[in-house]
């Protein structure tokens, strides 16, 4: 269990990370926090000829608050995120969804840049900025792109970064008044991966949804906007009935696996049972904030 | 015995253990740093069955760092297999047991071919780690898949392909045995209910994996071995025999070990590779397993299949068990036909049952060889029969424990002569206890029968599915053949004790000089305790089978009894007073009711010492040091109760245990705050098994689970409420009143909670009848649509 060899480099810029990119794409893995890269070189499944750690760059790790909307570092570590306040306030699912997130020691460690490039299918971060309507900034020596995250995650751990890009930052617009959230999950262990993940989070005009999106993880290649859930709501309302009606869609529009740990019937099942409890809560939350 | 008069005894002492393993000062095989040393790295099968036709090393021997790299033809003429027959069934056994047992030999690097995956077929020793393994992916290998033989089933059929051509077969043992009319007695019960049940396949999973460290010395042309195992005397006479080397040169240390559980308790072939990889570079060798190594390598355990056929009365009354389980052996099977042979003796459980009939075959397989694991063959056996208790109460629509009532062995029943024989030789006799009163306590426990049926019915109103789930067994324990110990009083008057035993975290520093304190009357601080270390005592067995606490014990007191006869001869011809008029107190041996007249163990031990100064009487030896072999008449039964409340959530399956209860006889306890976690710890395991722990194998013997990401260890948030309640009965055979508590709380928990989630599923008849409980599968029980259930108005009570 130890990795194959590899070159390991420190940069301590941003440019000097991009050009060490660019010199040795796509065989050059970058490490973040490496809660996931380090056990996949250690089986040496992921064999990288050059390891380029971003551990040292001061400039990839803050959480700004910019008017109408929070930007995040790409090594800002998820402990960080759980413990901010701005975060807490302002878009207070990332918050929900962190807690979420395996144990505190790896989180410690684990960073949202290195989460939404991992892109696991089971991860909680992308369905959060699914439904947050989160933009990644990403780098290369070209230049930059902004990348919403509607069009980021294509696959099974893939996204639209290009192997001389770096993510570098995650631009997520506030929550209007008046919304309620809610991030739900169900995992065999404590702290495990999901079986299956919903993100809610709507806006409410006293009793109208103005807003709602939906978005599951662990049910499909990468996660999933639940748009026949959400259309269920905004057009008939928050009934217990509705929201039933919407929990049976979003399993009919989700596309599980089966794997060791569920079959793909019972994450279906999960879906739903899922997505009624967070539309749920993020209606109770949304009309306490009304 | 008033030698034996509780002191300490009976007292929570804190462990001696933790002083250095909570400061984080353990020393591990891990920890061990030696100059010069080398790495290994294995090689281990991709392939569950496959021809070796080549293995080709050059590329790997040139590699950076590699000092020697080979595969099983290279060492083919130096050093044997693992005898399948060393454990041999002992003389009694065959009497009541019918057996026919071939267990194959175990290669130490196969050269002909390959069995399971994960098994080595070349090494790598090298600089370090990093290099062996670099060094590995050079090795170009030839391997001939052949068929797969990837379950029991596919095993039995009669052109299936053999594993061992030699055996002809792929059955490792036979097994058969009867009580009363067995089979036959079905015919006249009033009521039948057969059913099969699986207990899957998991494993011991230490926190600490193996690992061997080895040091040849040429001058003296010794070895000194360090491994993570539980039998370290086993380790070295294995050693001794493959290298040609007397046992004494021959040292075996299992230095602070991580856990074992019956995984590390036998002789691996690392064990002796890495020893003559010391001997054979003349530099300190190295080999630690991994976590992926571990679950492919380390053995498995459980994976039975039952099928069981009850004969009961109108009111619940068993009449007869029938029982023909298989046991997926794996590709050898390094403990014989103990696990079967402990399924058979145990499957009557508490209860009184006038006709048995059991039936064993132990299967190879493409599989990781199966091991004990805590438990040992009862869990299986208990999933199986404490289902189909519940399932004859279903039947009869009477509680189930109702009927566990009615069937149990009544306290003044006790001793009660099972009718069958132990693995020991021994025809089985339940010493003592009281088990309809440990299930009452359990009950209590959660709030009585009555209230617990009543809270039922008005959730399953309110659509919450609660169900009670019981389990009980019967274990035997502090199993022989022997275990050894060495005690010795020097000229400082403290007492050193070394036993066989073999630690894994169990704290038997701790739980040895209890008893050797109070077997001596000194204070605690003034015993010293050595384990696991063949240097200080010459035959012992390790720790294992739920043993050490009576065994090792035993063999403390025996050899003190010697020393005692001794030290008293020697105090009476100093005080001048007869033998009977003395005893033992104040860390020294008075004269009873004169405070006065006392001799320390210094001074004794002083006049012991040979040369022209001693003051021993004529015919006392010189030196206050004895050495004995504790070999118990049998096991001595413990027992338990296992009660828990489970909610399930109709939505998701999930399944809650609100608070499980164990109640369970170990006799007396030396210490109850080990003996508390024991059980505890027991628990975790059985409810990782029951839920969430599982090595899955495809159809093709690949396996699936090859880390800590497929295979699910319960971690600390994972465990729910947990009461232990201990029933102290003495056990009346061995003047401590000891029983073992090793395995007892890894018993039970797969099928209370089975049992549970079926009792909360009364409304839909629901059978689990394998093992883990799956929530997808519990979801399943209440139909497609997940909110249905959870409606009030819908559940089906109501439909009704």
């Amino acid at each position: 269990m130890k990795p194959a060899p590899f070159n390991y480099i420190v940069p301590t810029s941003i440019d000097e990370a991009l050009a060490l990119l660019e010199e040795h794409a796509p065989d050059a893995r970058l490490l973040a926090g490496g809660q996931s890269l380090v056990p996949m070189m250690n089986f040496r499944l992921s064999r990288p000829s050059h390891l380029i750690d971003l551990n040292c760059i001061p400039d990839l790790a803050f959480i700004q608050d910019n008017k109408d909307h929070i930007s995040i570092g790409a090594m800002t570590r998820e402990r960080t995120i759980e413990e901010s306040s701005l975060v807490r306030s302002s878009i207070p699912l990332l918050y929900e969804a962190t807690r979420h997130i395996a144990h505190l020691p790896i989180r410690s460690r684990g960073t949202i840049g290195g989460s939404i490039s991992n892109a696991d299918p089971a991860a909680e971060y992308p369905a959060a900025l699914l439904t947050l309507d989160g933009e990644m900034v990403v780098r290369s020596k070209q230049g930059k792109r902004q990348i919403k995250a509607s069009d980021f995650f294509k696959g099974i751990m893939e996204t639209a970064i290009e192997p001389n890009e770096l993510l570098v930052e995650i631009i997520v617009p506030k929550v209007p008044p008046g919304t309620g959230f809610a991030f739900v999950e169900i995992s065999r262990r404590h702290g495990d991966y999901a079986l299956a993940g919903i993100a809610a989070q709507m806006t409410l005009s006293g009793k109208t949804v103005t807003n709602v999106r939906l978005a599951a993880c662990g049910v499909g290649p990468c996660p999933i906007r639940l748009n026949d859930a959400e259309k269920q709501i905004i057009d008939d309302g928050l009934t217990e009935k509705s929201i039933q009606s919407a929990a049976k869609a979003a399993a009919l529009e989700v596309d599980p696996e089966t794997d060791l740990h569920a079959t793909a019937d019972y994450r279906r099942r999960l879906t739903a049972v899922l997505t009624q409890q967070a539309l749920l809560k993020a209606k109770e939350r949304a009309q306490e904030n009304n | 015995m008033p030698d034996t008069i509780p002191g300490y005894i009976g007292q929570s002492v804190p462990r001696r253990e933790d002083k250095r393993l909570l400061r984080g000062e353990g020393l591990f095989v891990a920890d061990i740093q030696l100059p010069n040393m080398l790495h290994v790295a294995i090689a281990r099968s991709q392939f569950p069955h496959a021809r070796i036709k080549d293995i080709d090393l050059s590329k790997a021997l040139s590699a950076e760092g590699v000092e020697l790299a080979i595969s099983g033809e290279d060492i083919l003429e130096q050093l044997p297999p693992i005898s399948g027959m060393q454990l041999a069934t002992p003389p009694g056994y065959q009497e009541r047991v019918d057996t026919d047992i071939q267990i194959p030999d175990q290669p130490l690097i196969p050269h002909e071919k390959v069995r399971f995956v994960g098994e080595p077929y070349a090494l790598v020793v090298a600089r370090n780690r990093y290099l062996a393994e670099d060094a590995l992916e050079l090795i170009s290998t030839d391997f001939d898949p052949l068929p797969p033989v990837a379950t029991t089933d596919k095993a039995l059929d009669e052109n299936a392909p053999l594993l061992h051509e030699k055996l002809g077969r792929n059955v490792a043992a036979i097994l058969h045995t009867k009580k009363g009319q067995g089979a036959e007695a079905l015919k006249t019960a009033p009521h039948r209910l057969k059913r099969r049940f699986y207990h899957h396949r998991y494993a011991a999973m230490p926190m600490e994996c193996r690992g061997v460290v080895a040091d040849y010395d040429a001058r003296t042309d010794t070895l000194t071995i360090w491994s993570s195992t539980q039998v370290v005397h086993w380790v070295s006479r294995e050693v001794a025999n493959s290298l040609g080397m007397p046992e004494e040169n021959v040292r075996c240390i299992a230095p602070d070990v991580g856990g074992g559980f019956g995984g590390k308790g036998h002789v691996y072939p690392e064990d002796i590779l890495v020893a003559y990889l010391a001997r054979r570079l003349q530099r300190p060798v190295k080999w630690i397993e991994d976590r992926h190594e571990h679950i492919l390598n380390s053995t498995h355990s459980r994976d039975n299949i039952y099928d069981v056929e009850i004969g009961f009365d109108n009111d619940g009354r068993i009449e007869t068990v029938v029982s023909d389980f298989v046991v997926d052996s794996g590709a050898y099977s390094p403990i014989g036909a103990g696990i079967a042979g402990n399924s058979i003796a145990h499957m009557l459980g508490p209860y009184d049952i006038p006709n048995y009939e059991a039936s064993s075959k132990i299967v190879l397989t493409n599989r990781t060889p199966n091991a004990p694991y805590r438990g040992a063959g009862r869990p299986e056996v208990g999933f199986a029969m404490e289902r189909a208790v519940d399932l004859v109460a279903n039947e009869l629509e009477l509680d189930p424990a109702e009927v566990r009532f009615r069937n149990m062995i009544k306290a003044d029943q006790m001793p009660y002569s099972v009718g069958l024989t132990y693995r020991d030789g021994v025809p089985i006799v339940y010493d003592s206890g009281d088990y309809p009163k440990a299930l009452e306590r359990a009950l209590e426990e959660l709030g009585g029968l009555k209230s617990i049926r009543k809270r039922q019915k008005d959730a399953l109103r309110q659509g919450r599915y609660i169900g009670l789930g019981l389990g009980c067994y019967v274990e035997g324990t502090g199993v022989g053949p022997f275990e050894g110990a060495t005690v010795k009083i020097d000229a400082t008057g403290k007492i050193v004790v070394a036993t066989g035993a073999c630690p894994q975290g169990q704290g038997h520093e701790t739980v040895f000089a209890q008893v050797t304190a109070d077997l001596w009357k000194v204070p605690i601080e003034d015993v010293y305790v050595t384990v696991a270390d063949t240097a200080h005592v010459t035959m012992g067995y390790g720790t294992l089978a739920s043993r050490s606490t009576v065994t090792a014990s035993g063999a403390i007191q025996l050899a003190s009894d010697q020393i005692k006869e001794k030290a008293f001869a020697i105090a009476s011809g100093i005080l001048e007073a007869g033998e009977k008029d003395l005893e033992l107190r104040d860390s020294g041996v008075g004269v009873k009711g004169v405070p006065g007249m006392h001799i320390s163990f210094r001074d004794i031990a002083t006049a012991a010492r040979p040369g022209w100064g001693h003051k021993r009487p004529e015919g006392i030896d010189a030196g206050l040091e004895a050495t004995s072999y504790y070999e118990p008449p049998t096991v001595t039964w413990a027992y338990a109760s296992n009660a828990a409340i489970v909610e399930v959530n109709p939505g998701t399956g999930q399944v809650l245990i609100e608070n499980y209860v164990e109640v369970h006889d170990a006799g007396v306890l030396v210490n109850p705050a080990i003996a508390d976690g024991q059980v505890k710890g027991g628990l975790v395991q059985g409810l990782g098994g029951g839920l969430m722990e599982e090595i899955t194998y495809d159809e093709n013997g690949q396996l699936l689970t090859g880390s800590f990401m497929d295979y699910l260890l319960p971690s600390a948030s994972d465990v729910p409420p947990i009461t232990v309640i201990h029933q102290e009965t003495p056990s009346p055979l061995n003047s401590l009143g000891v029983k073992g508590l090793g395995e007892g709380g890894a018993i039970a928990p797969p099928v209370v909670i089975a049992n549970a989630v079926c009792d909360a599923l009364r409304p839909f008849k629901a059978e689990i009848n394998s093992t883990p409980v799956r929530w997808g599968e519990v979801a399943a029980i209440f139909g497609d649509d997940p909110f249905k259930a959870t409606s009030t108005t819908t559940t089906p009570e109501m439909e009704k």
